[in-house]
């Protein structure tokens, strides 16, 4: 280590997908620049020059240069800072390609099949697409107990790349429960689940680095009343 | 080689999916065992216990474990087999950007090229827009370079192959055209490249048995 190395994030402080970006960089204790950005407001000038394509946070920037998409800057600081522990993605291939499976299950699947539920209007569209996430949620529970074999989290005694891409998302699930009074994370259905979700929600890499659950009910409340009040 | 180390894969002639975990074996001089799985037909009880959560193809096997979802399968190969033709690029930050284009083709390009063709009237206007809005993001990351991974194939090139390959031909039988010399002259070279090179052509399945398949399948409704 040595000299400073110039690291910035630009992120929302609302956004999951920014959290695991801070959680990674947290877990190797890499220092940095946070730029809080509005998007409902103007984009920054830098926002737009480093992620030109997509215009979304997170942007992690390194050296001058910009790494986006969260779970491509998770797997960027595992490599860059590959001497600090602990490791993020897991040491077999075979663990590894797990871990990516089932990334890409929860981020193509199984939330947009959870926020297609905030937005339709349909009860029946909105009715089956609960289901499908209390299927998914089964499905990773099982996941879970294979994966972690009798640990803590998915990347054992330490949180690893599936805690955080699937943990990420657990401030916005227990917000929503507490907003429209579901029970999401069912303790009956998955109980190894709601078990991992305290520890992850408790570790001290992440405690401080996600948004608190009260802030994100207020906000999603606001949020829901102005595209309401749009829409009609 | 012992039956531990043998390598099998479930894949369908037809599918860029499928073919692109197949040319990262060939390029790597990685032996496997192919097995045809007619997942429109009947899935084998193989490939619904080797993927139950998805059921598709193509699967891997190695080591007695299956794994699934090309750009991971492909990942694997690459974590497994390093010393033999790097597929990404070593540099982190360079492999972020591999990832990122791959992503985008998949995400955003391939999908929109393949509902230009076929998908409803109603949206096709709308896919057309956006597939030229795709393929002119990626002929500008292209530039010059021979490949996306430069003087090599590597993970974007891999990821595009429906691009290089199967696009043309869908536009041959859908008569929509998107995708021209003129308009991407770049993308145009790099296609003529990718499909040329000595060991991807081994593994590309038959144009003209693509070529009826696709106008069975413009033909009829064009809800998939």
């Amino acid at each position: 280590m040595g000299e400073r190395e110039e690291v910035k994030l630009l992120g929302t402080w609302y956004s999951p997908v920014v959290a695991r970006a801070k959680i990674a960089l947290r877990l190797k204790s890499i220092d940095y620049d946070y730029f809080e950005e509005d998007l409902f407001g103007s984009k920054s000038e830098l926002l737009l020059k480093s992620n030109p394509v997509h215009k979304k946070v997170p942007v992690l920037i390194h050296n001058n240069r910009a790494v986006v998409e969260s779970l491509n800057i998770v797997e960027y600081i595992d490599e860059t800072w590959n001497s600090s522990r602990p490791s993020i993605l897991p040491f077999y291939p075979h663990d590894r390609a797990i871990a990516r499976f089932w990334s890409a299950f929860v981020d193509d699947k199984w939330f947009p099949t959870l926020i297609a539920t905030t937005i339709t209007k349909s009860e029946n569209a909105k009715a089956k697409g609960m289901e499908e996430v209390g299927e998914g949620l089964l499905l990773l529970e099982d996941a879970f107990i294979s994966i972690s074999k009798g640990k803590r989290f998915f990347g054992g005694e330490v949180i690893g790349f599936m805690d955080i891409c699937l943990g990420s998302f657990l401030v916005i699930v227990k917000a929503r429960e507490n907003l429209k009074g579901e029970n999401i994370l069912d303790k009956s259905k998955t109980p190894s689940l709601c078990k991992w979700a305290n520890e992850f929600l408790s570790d001290d890499t992440v405690k401080n680095v996600v948004p608190e659950i009260d802030r994100v009910v207020k906000f999603m409340r606001e949020f829901e009343a102005e595209t309401q009040t749009r829409a009609s | 080689m012992n039956q531990e180390e043998q390598v099998q894969l479930l894949g369908l002639w037809g599918s860029p999916f499928s073919k692109r975990v197949e040319m990262v074996l060939k390029l790597k001089g990685i032996p496997y065992e192919y097995i045809e799985e007619d997942v429109y037909v009947q899935k084998s009880p193989m490939l619904l216990k080797l993927n139950p959560i998805h059921r598709k193809v193509p699967v891997l096997v190695h080591q007695g474990k299956s794994i699934a979802e090309s750009l991971v399968i492909v990942e694997y190969i690459e974590d497994t087999w390093k010393t033999s033709y790097p597929i990404l690029p070593h540099d982190p930050y360079e492999r972020s950007m591999a990832r990122f284009w791959a992503k985008y083709v998949d995400d955003k390009v391939m999908l929109t090229l393949w509902k230009a063709c076929l998908g409803p009237e109603s949206e096709r206007e709308k896919m057309v827009e956006e597939a030229y809005e795709g393929l002119k993001c990626l002929e500008k990351e292209l530039g010059d370079k021979q490949f996306f991974g430069g003087e090599t194939i590597g993970f974007i090139d891999i990821a595009a192959d429906f691009i290089a390959y199967w696009f043309g031909i869908a536009q041959e039988a859908s008569g929509v055209m998107i995708m021209t010399g003129e308009k991407f002259p770049k993308l145009q070279r790099w296609s003529e490249n990718f499909v040329g090179n000595s060991i991807i052509k081994e593994v590309l399945p038959p144009k003209q048995k693509l070529l009826a398949l696709f106008k069975a399948q413009f033909g009829n409704d064009p809800s998939k």
